[in-house]
């Protein structure tokens, strides 16, 4: 395989590079000395222009192909390469409203270099690519989430994500070098293959190799117990970014997440089934699973702030995606690939509106959102669509979402022994349905505060919400324009 | 023909959205136009109906999954398609007088009405369990916007039971898809499949008592009347008039259906608690001070018969069950639109010791005649819908739970005395010496679009309850249907 070969497998990832660097040289070079918003929307235009040719291009590239057990690119990973920069855009349209920094060039550059590295985090299928992948991701939204220079709370936000994601990197690679070391092999076809013949009794090493890949894991999606730095970052770090954090990054990290176990760890999977219990990872993650749904729709119930109220709720999402992951099968893959895919289009949508409301208000509490639908008839009504497709009420993306994962866990194990966490996924989202409620109450029934905002919206957020919710509304309707070609590219998948 | 109730009230919905500027007259028009023609629709769709069970549409939806767009219409359905038509123009007719937001009031109003005839005319599980939901959150708005008394706190009390109710309904059915193979989420073909005893055990009053909720079962039934108090006329009157009744058709058509085996397990027990209800509402509503409550917790009364015959597990208890759900929605309904909008719109109160003052009898002679009307109505006097459907219930009872059935009859006895204090109390209260209405703040007349709305509920009443077999030709044959071997006659034939 010669490298132009190689280029053409990561021409996605390439293309989104090099808009990276157009948006910066853009910018810097030609656009100094134009006002913000006109940068903005220039650096924006760029880059969806980026994303589209990236996404043009996985349609045009031929049949599927791969680089020596480092990374593959078949139809699956097309497709959630393709949600990953359609959640890159919306966070970028997002950022155009933005009035928190005068550096437009760098903070869209960001955007897309982190966008370069969940893509790329799609395609590895090798411990080393994981985790360069993971980092590039990382870093880049470290800092966007540092970007408002002139809040205390972005630096703590920052900081705080920085921290714990330092430690979590810390983990994974503790874990990964346990599996070098066991298997010999950083690929993870080769690594299934030894781990078949190890097996989960022999070696209490790999056990430990498990938990530490899981913990590092877990850090990086926000499941309990290591989901402490996600309130903070959510609150404080500027919406645009946390739009990208909240979406884009949890679908790349959901899916390396899902190959790493189920095509690396298929071995040594055990069982979490009621009353028939065998150590592996499905076990543990069931655990991370249950404390995240519970902790996070509980916690959520109290909070005061939007943001920080989604970011329970992103907590409560990540237990929900993870009985995806506990099917362990093609339906459980397809399945967590829709729900995190749709989740992310439903809550940068919801951060849309957080982004609208701040700029007009100046804040994000539950009372900045008192009256809005008076103020803003078209963002209420979407502000509401992505509510209720949170809580998983029909006939919404969420709903759907929530039904194939619940169908996937129930048949992963035999006679219904994986229901438990399906009982208990159900009665947390009747428990989710009273707090994102208490935002819709705040938009629709609480009288207008007098001498309220006046200001409109800009056109950029009305179009990319409105496209947004019909999005929403239209996968919940037809789920099959999604649900078709995920269990067409699950059924080419290599496992 | 059926389907279009359907999709023409959710054009109502969006022509109501997209509709310029806040004028209430054009969304009332809109709203009237589209429930008349809903009725309509419903009308002609049981004309056209050939008898037995009708496939509307079936085409598959989400084919990776087996899940079909499957709509189709029994004798049941098409009973409660018809109350939910009269029912949505009749609160029409009794909203008139909303001017606050009246284009977002009716836009929830009819999106709730999309909902319930989109339960009613789903023969597919999951497609149901899409509208069932879908009526979940336009009552809450309705409620929590246009209501009354503490109307937030009776919104969110309604939407969470609705929601943990259809909660446990939804695990139930993963439960049964993932059971049954996966191949489909048909009720016509998950009803012939042979779901293990021990699975339906569990199963059952896990999808029964779901649905239950919605219908006002004890003792998961309080959300009943705070909600029904809270809720502005239109909504209390779908409240009680459909969206109970959505609880009971679901228990019916789902569980029952599915799992026929756990509900010979169960039958004792959902018959205890159907009477409990029964006499406990009868008897809260006795010593009630307000006028709505005192409807709200009949309300839950009535409903016990529906549950009642629902677990008689007989032709004539279960049809008498579906004629319940038809008569308490129409008389309901009505009596909501008296103590709502006719009383409560015009004095501002419904606490019933200050109405025994005011002399509405005299005041407002046509409330008077209505409420006295729906009262005899709802004690089951011979003549009105309500006798011939719990003499019926009652029938059906009496061969599987004798003592039980005897209580129901107390339950129908306090029945006739909370209603006659009621009615006693609001309307022909003793005055003292004053002979004149105080005229000082004479109170507005009834309006035509209320007596209009009257009329038809009066009217539907007793038409059903002169002649019951116009329902009951349409409800009992469909209980011969294949649907119902296993629930009736022990398995598939």
């Amino acid at each position: 395989m010669s490298y132009l070969d190689l280029l053409r497998l990561a021409g996605p990832e390439t293309i989104v590079a090099i808009a990276a660097l157009a948006v910066l040289a853009v910018d810097l070079l030609l656009m100094r000395a134009e006002p913000m918003p006109k940068r903005l929307a220039c650096g924006a235009f760029i880059t969806a222009l980026g994303c589209a040719a990236a996404a043009g291009w996985m349609l045009g590239s031929g049949p599927p192909g791969g680089f020596e057990g480092i990374f593959v690119d078949d139809t699956l990973t097309r497709l959630v390469k393709c949600g990953v920069l359609v959640l890159t855009v919306c966070a970028t349209v997002i950022a155009m409203d933005s009035k928190f920094t005068r550096h437009a060039g760098e903070y869209l550059s960001l955007i897309l270099l982190a966008t370069v590295g969940m893509v790329l985090l799609v395609g590895s299928t090798d411990l080393l690519m994981i985790f360069i992948a993971l980092e590039l991701t990382s870093l880049s939204l470290y800092i966007l989430a540092a970007f408002n220079k002139q809040d205390i709370q972005s630096a703590e936000a920052a900081l705080k994500y920085f921290l714990f994601g330092g430690m979590s990197a810390a983990f994974t690679l503790f874990g990964l070098s346990l599996v070098y070391g066991l298997t010999g092999s950083t690929s993870l076809p080769q690594i299934a293959a030894h781990l078949a013949d190890i097996g989960m009794a022999k070696d209490p090493l790999l056990l430990a190799a498990l938990v530490m890949t899981v913990i590092g894991f877990g850090f990086k999606v926000a499941a309990v117990p290591f989901h402490f730095w996600a309130p903070d970052a959510y609150q404080g770090a500027p919406t645009p970014s946390v739009a990208l954090i909240a979406s884009g990054s949890k679908v790349a990290s959901f899916f390396v997440l899902a190959r790493l176990m189920i095509t690396g760890f298929g071995a040594v999977a055990g069982s979490g089934a009621w009353q028939d219990y065998s150590p592996g990872w499905v076990p543990t993650l069931a655990v991370l699973s249950a404390a995240s749904m519970v902790l996070g729709n509980m916690a959520a119930i109290a909070q005061n702030n939007v943001k920080r109220l989604l970011a329970y709720s992103a907590i409560a999402h990540t237990g929900y995606a993870l009985l995806g992951l506990l099917a362990n099968d093609g339906a459980g893959l397809s399945s967590l690939v829709f729900y995190t895919v749709t989740y992310g289009l439903t809550v940068a949508g919801a951060f849309g509106v957080v982004m609208v409301v701040e700029t007009q208000t100046g804040g994000s509490r539950l009372e900045d959102f008192a009256g809005l639908s008076r103020r803003e008839p078209l963002l209420s009504f979407c502000m509401m669509i992505f509510m209720l497709s949170l809580a998983g009420i029909p006939p919404l993306a969420g709903f759907f979402g929530k039904f194939y994962l619940f169908t996937a866990v129930a048949g992963g194990a035999k006679d219904l022994g994986m229901l438990w966490l399906v009982f208990l996924a159900v009665a947390m989202s009747a428990v989710s349905l009273y707090y994102y409620l208490k935002v819709l109450k705040q938009i629709y029934v609480a009288p207008a505060p007098e001498g309220g905002a006046e200001a409109q919206s800009p056109l950029s957020s009305r179009l990319l919400l409105g496209a947004l919710a019909l999005g929403v509304v239209g996968l919940g309707c037809a789920p099959d324009l999604l649900v078709g070609r995920l269990l067409a590219a699950v059924s080419a998948f290599n496992f | 023909m059926l389907p279009w109730t359907i999709y023409i009230t959710f054009i109502g919905v969006l022509a109501l959205m997209l509709l310029p500027g806040g004028n209430p007259r054009t969304a009332r028009l809109i709203a009237l136009v589209t429930a008349v023609l809903g009725l309509a629709l419903g009308l002609g769709g049981i004309a056209q109906h050939p008898g037995g069970f009708e496939s509307l549409v079936r085409r598959p939806w989400i084919p990776g999954l087996h899940i079909d767009y499957f709509l189709g219409a029994d004798g049941i359905s098409l009973v409660l398609v018809l109350l939910t038509g009269i029912a949505a123009v009749t609160g029409i007719l009794f909203s008139w007088n909303i001017e606050h937001r009246a284009k977002e009031f009716f836009a929830f109003y009819l999106a709730l009405i999309g909902g319930v005839y989109g339960v009613f005319l789903s023969f597919d599980v999951f497609l149901l369990f899409v509208f069932y939901e879908l009526a979940i959150i336009p009552k809450y708005f309705l409620i929590a916007i246009w209501g009354s008394t503490r109307r937030e706190y009776g919104a969110m009390k309604l939407a969470l039971y609705s929601f943990v109710g259809s909660a446990m309904v939804l695990v139930g059915i993963v439960a049964a898809y993932v059971v049954s193979g996966q191949h489909t989420t048909s009720l016509l073909e998950l009803a012939k499949f042979p779901f293990p005893e021990s699975f339906q055990y569990w199963a059952f009053p896990l999808v029964f008592v779901g649905f239950a909720i919605l219908a006002g079962l004890w003792p998961f039934h309080t959300w009943a009347p705070t909600g029904h108090v809270a809720a502005p006329t239109a909504a209390s009157m779908l409240l009680a008039g459909v969206v109970m009744k959505l609880g009971a058709y679901g228990a019916l058509r789902v569980a029952m259906t599915l799992f026929p085996l756990g509900l010979q397990a169960w039958r004792n027990e959902l018959a205890l608690l159907a009477v409990i209800g029964i006499v406990y509402g009868a008897t809260v509503a006795l010593v009630q001070k307000d006028f709505k409550f005192v409807i709200g917790y009949s309300s839950v009364s009535h409903m016990g018969f529906v549950l009642l015959g629902l677990a008689t597990i007989n032709t004539i208890g279960l049809s008498g069950a579906v004629l319940q759900m038809f008569s308490h929605g129409i008389i309901a309904g009505l009596l909501f639109a008296v103590v709502g909008r006719m009383v409560y719109d015009r004095t501002h109160t419904r606490d019933l010791t200050q109405l025994e003052g005011m002399g509405l009898g005299r005041a407002l002679p046509f409330a008077a005649g209505t409420f006295a009307i729906a009262g005899f109505a709802s004690m089951g006097l011979p003549g009105f819908s309500g006798f011939a459907a719990e003499l019926q219930v009652l029938i059906g009872a009496w061969s599987a739970f004798p003592t039980l059935t005897v209580l129901a009859g107390v339950g129908i006895l306090v029945g006739v005395a909370y209603t006659l204090r009621a009615m006693q109390k609001s309307f022909f209260g003793d005055m003292g010496d004053a002979t004149e209405v105080p005229d000082a703040h004479p109170l507005p007349p009834i309006t035509i679009p209320e007596k209009i709305g009257a009329v038809i509920l009066i009217g539907t009443t007793l038409v059903i309850g002169l002649c019951p077999g116009l329902l009951l030709k349409l409800i009992v044959p469909s209980f011969d249907l294949p649907l119902f071997d296993g629930l009736l006659r022990g398995g598939p034939r």
